[in-house]
């Protein structure tokens, strides 16, 4: 039994703005699996509900004249999880939707509600890191666009103001063009669980040279995170093993990691390392990391 | 103290009963009809408590401590009283002096020898983070959520202890009057003082292995509820593995006839042993009283399940072993400290238990002790859990016979045939004969099936990223509690007017497949087919015969002899009424495939069901044919058997994967094949977990359990569990009605066991508590400097 006061559908994006409008207080319900969880708890108690689910609009996964990748944020994992478009430009984000919690979670959670919750863990969010993503946020005075490195302000925080709406995930042609891509879930368990930590790699090659590698974590600290330094270093060297192992060294020194009851500091630490390893390897064709290191 | 003849072995003679089936001719048992229950849980069709809704329901919530230590100074529920919906709130002040013991032990003569009665309904005095001070009735469940929200406390606070050795300190403050030892005894085997045997010694191998409190994770919850019927008696339906003792518990706790008490259970989404122990009733009965009799449900969260019902003792085992120059233990000895959480719950049976089977298994030639001990903690209170003491001594033990095997530079499966109970060896800490002895085929199976020693060899000296390994471990497991305890049953049967029958048993169904398994007894004995026996799987204390429930993997067993007794009394019944209409002698009768026959030729005589028919409405000679059985049953057999287990280990990130793995079991005479199968996966799946990656965690600066709930405590989902080999060895128990052993418990004992072993064997390191999660193998293998440092294998 949930401890709600009203529970409004909304059908269109306009509607849904009108409504959160009329009740500053409203949460957005997209799949639950979130909210849910939260209102069980005792959270939010006599939450008034605004149910998007149904915003036709914002379930599309689109590529625009310009090439520009559009996800519509009611997008859920199990359909991002099996769209060809998806996994042909950002097969990192396919294989992120595809290890969150279990089938019936990929079923009804949504990758906008996977982002707006700010958690560090959201599987979907550090291959968006990855791939530089935009956000679009609507309100009733119009739009304004966010990258997803400025959108996460801490744990459970993101930059989404009372009465608006993520409407639209964008990636840019030049962040996905010629990359290949992977997302690493390290977890306990095989399914159903949340991740020690989370890995995303995207890399683009020419020659056994690495023209460009990009790499992000989740759980590595407060929010998802991106290891600049690490991928400069890599930038434009020949795929070796040594610089695997380099590059294994130097993402550490990008986390805040940290010790808690979780996992350690030392062990994440260890971890990061192995799974940018792991994760560079198999992008370039150098080994496998799925041997067992994910779903 | 128990006496050196039990060292040299004793023949144990043969057979205490004669089997009353005969292996070879028999049509239900061995056979795997469809489960009596199967269409009505697969369709959603089972009633289960939560299924049952009565008008006028109320519900309970509990309002639980925020400290693990102290007592309450000051409480004030006015603002929840106020609420609207609220109905009442009961606190500590209404229930004083309701005091009672939980643990669904048989009770005992004399009384002294009960459980501890520790618990009070509510309490002010608390022991651990959680516990309960106040109880909300109100007409809704989110009504009475946002009462507890409204009742303030303020609290005096001790010291806490989550650890058994903390708690025993001689400054700590007592958690009960009496202090924090709940428990402690001491047993020793063999004639000689083992710390002087370890002076001749050629070997001498110590070292301490630690398992963690763990949650059984049923998948229904535990949830009660209770109202007054008609006649003023208080029913309590509840999701519980022993109805007729809760009523016996409740009987004492309030002081009034048993005949007050009705308790209904009905189906049940699994116990494991958290429902052997009362949790729910006392305190919903209490509330119905309090409210009326207006029914009042209590339907605990997952998250109060698991942190505040029941779980497996923690244990840490001291242990010393001394091995002669042919590999043969000479003395040993063990000191165990359990994890008995806040309240006594099942006392020093559980350490008491394991340590028995420390001295039994792999018995030392010359002598050998155990000394435990069960230590109240600011923990979750510790009770039964599937295995009871014996999964925790299993890990010890069975780490340790590796840990010495590869001290010595034995072989650990040959270490082990030297040192292991042996056929006609009598029970040494029982003192009750053995029967039927399979280990050794159990052996012999395990390591065909895992290659043993061609994949000993092949995995040797590997130095890669992924190491495999193989792995052993053998166990022992009663079957009931006989003669720590009382073994009883009942039974009774009633035939219909068409020759089907009606049984009844005390028994508790709660998804192991009783049900099916009576039915088929049932027909075996009475000739009859299996469609033909009903079985309502709903125990009812008003119409059940007495049984004292399901636990100790008893219920085949004992029950089963209790079945087999009333068939036999049903069946002479029939025989004689047959007799009588045949003008024949009864005894040249028999009933086969419900048709009367000559037993000698087969012939077809004449129907059951006339005969049936006849016992309703014979107008001179009618009377219905019924037989009501209570047994005792003085035996108690030991089941046996091995878990083999390879596994990869990612020598970078620490993580396990169990690749195959498979149990094999002398567990008597397998009555159907596939409840045992279902049943020892089950287990094993269980054991995986403790193994790998089940803990419960409290926060060291609160006592808050940190991880009660299913993302953080890690059970194995499906994805974890690889394909789970069963197989068994065909033995025939003498002393069982249908031939069977223990099988609900032993499978959880050994996989963790062998899953340690495999990864000693891939990694070349040993792991020494539970469970064996990523992170515990990161540290050791940093540690010992194995950590893989080598980029991907190419």
């Amino acid at each position: 039994m949930y401890d709600i006061s009203s529970y409004l559908n909304a059908g269109s994006t306009d509607e849904a703005l009108e409504l959160l409008q009329n009740r500053p207080e409203a949460r957005i319900i997209a799949g639950g699996t979130d909210i849910l969880i939260r209102l069980r708890e005792g959270k939010h108690r006599g939450a008034a509900l605004v149910d998007i689910s149904g915003i036709e609009d914002l379930s599309r996964v689109w590529l625009d004249a310009d090439n520009t990748l559009h996800i519509g944020p009611l997008q859920s994992f199990r359909a991002l999880e099996r769209n060809e478009l998806i996994k042909d430009l950002l097969p990192g984000l396919a294989a992120a939707a595809s290890v969150v919690g279990g089938p019936q979670v990929r079923a009804a959670a949504t990758i906008g509600g996977n982002i707006c919750n700010g958690a560090t863990s959201a599987d979907s969010a550090s291959t968006l890191f990855c791939a530089n993503a935009e956000l679009v946020l609507t309100s009733p005075g119009g739009e304004r666009i966010v990258e997803i490195a400025d959108f996460y302000k801490g744990p459970g925080k993101v930059d989404l103001k009372a009465g608006e709406l993520l409407t639209d995930i964008i990636v840019q042609e030049k962040d996905y063009r010629g990359f290949t891509g992977h997302y690493m879930k390290f977890s306990q368990r095989e399914a159903m669980d949340i991740a020690t930590l989370g890995c995303a790699v995207m890399v683009r090659t020419s020659e056994e040279i690495l023209e460009e590698v990009r790499i992000a974590y989740g759980v590595a600290g407060p929010t998802p995170r991106r290891c600049p330094e690490a991928e400069m270093a890599l930038k434009g060297t020949p795929l070796n093993r040594e610089n695997l192992d380099l590059f294994a060294e130097l993402v550490k020194k990008e986390l805040l990691t940290r010790d808690s009851w979780r996992g350690s500091k030392e062990y994440r630490d260890h971890l990061a390392g192995v799974l940018a390893r792991r994760g560079l390897a198999k992008l370039t064709g150098q080994g496998d990391c799925d041997h067992d290191t994910e779903n | 103290m128990l006496s050196k003849r039990f060292l040299t072995g004793i023949l144990a003679s043969k057979s205490q009963k004669i089997s009353r089936i005969d292996p070879l001719k028999n049509t239900h048992i061995g056979s795997s009809p469809q489960r009596k229950d199967a269409l009505a849980k697969v369709t959603g069709r089972a009633k289960y408590t939560a299924d049952m809704d009565m008008r006028g329901m109320l519900h309970g919530k509990i309002f639980r401590s925020t400290i693990a230590h102290g007592r309450v100074t000051s409480l004030d529920c006015s603002r929840a009283e106020a609420l609207e919906g609220v109905v009442a709130v009961v606190t500590y002040d209404d229930c004083r002096g309701i005091v009672f013991p939980t643990a669904g032990h048989p009770y005992a003569i004399p009384p002294a020898r009960n459980d501890r009665a520790d618990r009070n309904l509510l309490t002010d005095r608390i022991r651990l983070y959680g516990d309960e001070i106040a109880a909300v009735v109100a007409e809704d469940p989110v009504t009475a959520e946002k009462a507890l929200e409204l009742i303030e406390v303020e609290y005096e606070e001790y010291p806490f202890y989550l650890d058994p050795e903390d708690a025993v300190k001689e400054d700590a403050v007592h958690i009960h009057d009496g202090g924090n030892i709940l428990g402690q005894n001491s047993l020793s085997l063999g004639e000689e003082d083992p710390e002087e045997v370890f002076k001749e010694a050629a070997h001498i191998i110590e070292d301490i292995y630690e398992s963690p409190q763990v949650q059984h994770c049923h998948m229904e919850n535990h949830i009660c509820y209770a109202y007054k019927d008609d006649a003023d008696r208080i029913v309590v339906v509840s999701s519980t593995q022993i109805p007729h003792i809760a009523r016996r518990i409740m009987a004492h706790a309030f002081s009034m006839p048993f005949s007050k008490f009705r308790v209904i259970k009905p189906v049940i989404g699994g116990g494991f042993g958290n429902k052997q122990d009362v949790v729910l009733e006392p305190l919903t009965a209490f509330l119905t009283m309090k409210c009326s009799g207006r029914p009042v449900m209590i339907d605990l969260s997952r998250e109060e399940c698991m942190a505040w019902t029941r779980s497996r003792h923690g244990m840490r085992h001291y242990m010393k072993t001394g091995v002669d120059r042919s590999g043969r233990i000479i003395a040993k000895t063990l000191k165990s400290y359990g994890t008995n959480g806040a309240y006594a719950s099942h006392c020093h049976s559980v350490v008491a238990k394991q340590g028995g089977d420390f001295l039994r298994h792999y018995p030392a030639s010359r002598g050998s002790s155990f000394q435990g001990y069960t230590v109240y903690t600011n923990t979750a209170t510790a009770g039964a859990m599937r295995g009871y003491g014996i999964p925790q001594i299993n890990f010890a033990v069975e780490s340790h016979m590796d840990d010495v095997a590869r001290a010595i530079g034995m072989d650990p499966v040959e270490f082990r045939k030297i040192n292991v109970i042996k056929e006609g060896q009598a029970d040494p800490v029982g003192k009750l004969k053995l029967d039927s002895y399979g280990l050794s085929a159990c052996f012999e199976k395990g390591l065909e099936y895992i290659g043993w020693e061609k994949k000993r060899e092949l995995y040797k000296d590997q130095t890669g990223e992924f190491r495999r390994g193989i792995g052993f471990a053998s166990f022992g497991y009663a079957t009931g509690v006989w003669p720590i305890s009382q073994e009883i049953a009942g039974a009774r049967i009633t035939m219909n007017q068409d020759g089907t029958v009606q049984l009844q048993v005390g028994a508790t169904e709660l998804g192991q497949g009783s049900t099916t398994v009576f039915c088929q007894m049932a027909a075996e004995t009475l000739g009859i087919s299996y469609e033909m026996v009903n079985l309502n799987s709903t125990t009812d204390t008003d119409m059940d015969p007495f049984d004292t429930g399901a636990y100790a993997s008893r219920q085949t067993f004992v029950t089963g002899n209790a079945v087999h007794e009333a068939a036999v009394q049903l069946k002479a019944k029939v025989l004689a009424r047959a007799a009588a209409r045949l003008e024949r002698e009864a005894d040249s009768l028999d009933i086969r495939d419900a048709r009367i026959v000559e037993a000698e030729s087969g012939a077809d005589l004449i129907g059951l069901d006339e005969i049936a028919l006849d016992s309703y409405y014979h107008l001179p000679d009618s009377g219905v044919m019924t037989a009501d059985v209570s047994t005792q049953t003085k035996t108690n057999p030991q089941s046996w058997g091995v878990t083999v287990a390879e596994v990869e280990v990612d020598m970078q990130t620490g993580k396990v994967k169990v690749l195959d793995i498979c149990n094999i079991h002398d567990c008597g005479r397998v009555l159907n094949p596939l409840l045992a199968e279902g049943q020892v996966q089950g287990g094993m799946s269980m054991s995986l977990g403790f193994g790998l990656s089940e803990i419960m965690l409290y926060d060291p600066n609160t006592g808050r359990p940190l991880n009660n709930n299913l993302l953080d405590y890690k059970l194995p989902t499906s994805m974890d569990t690889p394909e789970l080999g069963v197989k068994f060895t065909p033995v025939h128990e003498n002393s069982a009605a249908y031939g069977s052993k223990s099988l609900g418990e032993p499978p959880a004992i050994s996989p963790a066991s062998a899953v340690r072993n495999a990864v000693l064997h891939a990694s070349g390191v040993g792991i020494n508590s539970l469970p064996i999660n990523p992170q515990k193998l990161f540290e050791a293998f940093k540690k010992a400097d194995v950590l893989n440092k080598e980029t991907i294998n190419v």
